[in-house]
């Protein structure tokens, strides 16, 4: 059963780079409790509409809000990058990283309380033994981990991930989009993914970005639909779906 | 070593070795952990045309280095910000302009005999009381901003979109720390002076980094490895009648190769 209350909405949104269009009168919303999966060809502009709804980019007109706020404003919204700006040396503990995340948000009253919080998400993130550890140190799902216990500080109520599995092998794949799927009973989950194999097994709805948004509202995504999503949209070609993807995918688009 | 002590222009040099280490601990972290050294060099460069305009009005060349430091940080973060010019190349010629106009007005200043080394190379052992006044204030600034801003600046170093996303205003946060770096090249112009700034600000925080675990950690080790690379520098300095600033740095890359030496045998055992 979807929920109708909207906690997304985006209106007439336009953002281009420079002289090139990105995303062109973006109209959607996003409901809560939703698992979106985002999903479109390579520059088709779906990392753009994350960071837009980030606040982390600025659209050149339309209207976004989150949680009825501009982007950006609201402490309810966690965010879990590919990787992180620094690269590897920064000198940082996995602890620390979660941390980070718990007092930018400033939800906890005290510092054995932000402490609580962080011990149980490193805990239910398998990351307690590793918790002074360097993020240098860690391997690539140990990192994604430790971004994700950085978005869960903030204590969201929307989860936002831009690709976080696009690193991983596919046991490491599963056991992110496992997680995912244990925080969607408490949380909405927007995720941005290429991989097309794993999609329908976790999402209860599907957005096509390619320079315009075309979402499904569907309680139960079926590769059939991730398929009509991609066929439906202008400049969403056919060739640029099978890039990168299993023969498996290309092969029904064929058919 | 004691009768060294109870010379004043060396305790006005140990002072100055204290407080410039300061700035590089701090400041130098933030250089090295954002990658903005090539940035913070251009800045420290372009200072040398703000020595040549105090000198050509008479006022003080750490007032007019510090001008032209302030100023040069704030068009380097605009031109920076979005990528959208080949900043590099921008930064190359404000480092070019800033010599050479520092040069012409040098040329221009009546009866002009200015110790033109002393600023390029610095001249710890020559440092006045004056000088140190400048140093503990500017330290003072750079202590007061680290502690107010650690949080947010932690944050936009090791992550600045999310810190974006959690409403943090990362282009502030950055601009704000290419001002400090300019303002700790105003402050270690007298120590290593102006060609050298760059290594001080980056040989004790690179080896800082690879033995702390925190940003707060590596701020306090390179502070440490600063001082013991300035006092090293400045007795060596002293003793063989060395220029100061180049014996300093001496010290440092020396320290610096051996350190990767080590490192380099610790991680293949």
């Amino acid at each position: 059963m979807i929920n109708t209350e909207k906690i997304v909405e985006v209106q007439n949104l336009n953002f281009s780079y420079g002289q090139v269009n990105v995303l062109s009168d973006v109209n959607m919303s996003i409901h809560l409790g939703e698992f979106l999966a985002v999903i479109g060809p390579n520059g088709g502009g779906k990392s753009t509409l994350v960071k837009i709804l980030l606040g982390i980019l600025k659209p050149d007109s339309g209207k976004v809000r989150v949680f009825g706020k501009k982007p950006g404003t609201s402490k309810s919204v966690g965010y879990v990058p590919q990787d992180f700006s620094a690269g590897r040396g920064f000198p940082v503990t996995v602890r620390e990283v979660a941390m980070m995340g718990r007092a930018l948000a400033g939800k906890g009253t005290t510092k054995a309380e932000d402490k609580d919080v962080v011990d149980k998400i490193l805990n239910d993130l398998t990351l307690i033994d590793s918790s002074e550890k360097r993020m240098d140190d860690l391997s690539g799902g140990q990192r994604q981990r430790a971004l994700m216990a950085r978005a869960l500080a903030v204590e969201p109520e929307i989860l936002i991930l831009d690709e976080p599995a696009s690193n991983l092998d596919m046991i490491g794949q599963t056991r992110i989009f496992d997680l995912l799927a244990q925080l969607n009973k408490n949380m909405t989950v927007v995720v941005v993914s290429h991989d097309l194999t794993i999609i329908p097994k976790y999402a209860t709805s599907v957005a096509c970005v390619s320079g315009n948004v075309h979402k499904h509202d569907e309680a139960e995504v079926t590769e059939d639909m991730i398929h009509q999503s991609y066929g439906g949209v202008e400049g969403c070609p056919v060739e640029l779906v099978a890039h990168g993807h299993p023969h498996r995918v290309l092969k029904e688009h064929d058919h | 070593m004691m009768e060294l002590l109870s010379f004043g222009f060396m305790q006005n040099a140990i002072m100055a070795s204290i407080l410039a280490s300061v700035a590089c601990g701090i400041i130098g972290s933030l250089v090295v952990v954002n990658r903005i050294v090539f940035i913070s060099g251009g800045i420290a460069h372009t200072a040398y045309g703000g020595i040549g305009l105090a000198f050509f009005l008479g006022i003080s060349p750490l007032l007019g280095a510090g001008v032209f430091a302030v100023t040069a940080a704030v068009i380097m973060a605009l031109i920076t910000k979005d990528n959208k010019y080949r900043a590099d190349t921008v930064i190359g010629a404000m480092w070019a302009f800033g010599m050479a106009i520092g040069i012409i007005l040098l040329d221009l200043t009546p009866g002009y005999n200015v110790d033109l080394m002393s600023y390029l190379f610095g001249s710890i052992l020559a440092v006045p009381k004056s000088d140190l006044v400048y140093m503990f204030i500017l330290d003072g600034m750079i202590i007061a901003y680290i502690l107010t801003w650690y949080r947010q600046i932690h944050a936009v170093s090791f992550d600045s979109e999310f810190a974006s996303s959690m409403g943090v205003r990362s282009d502030l946060i950055y601009m704000s720390m290419l001002v400090m770096s300019a303002l700790a090249v105003v402050l270690l112009i007298r120590v290593v002076g102006l060609i050298l700034i760059i290594s001080m600000l980056t040989i004790p925080p690179y080896m800082a980094e690879r033995r702390s675990n925190s940003l707060k950690g590596m701020m306090i080790y390179a502070t440490l490895f600063s001082l013991v690379f300035s006092l090293v520098g400045l007795v060596m300095s002293y003793f063989f009648n060395l220029t100061s600033g180049a014996s300093i740095i001496f010290v440092s890359a020396i320290c610096f190769f051996l350190s990767l030496i080590y490192d380099r045998v610790r991680t293949s055992k």
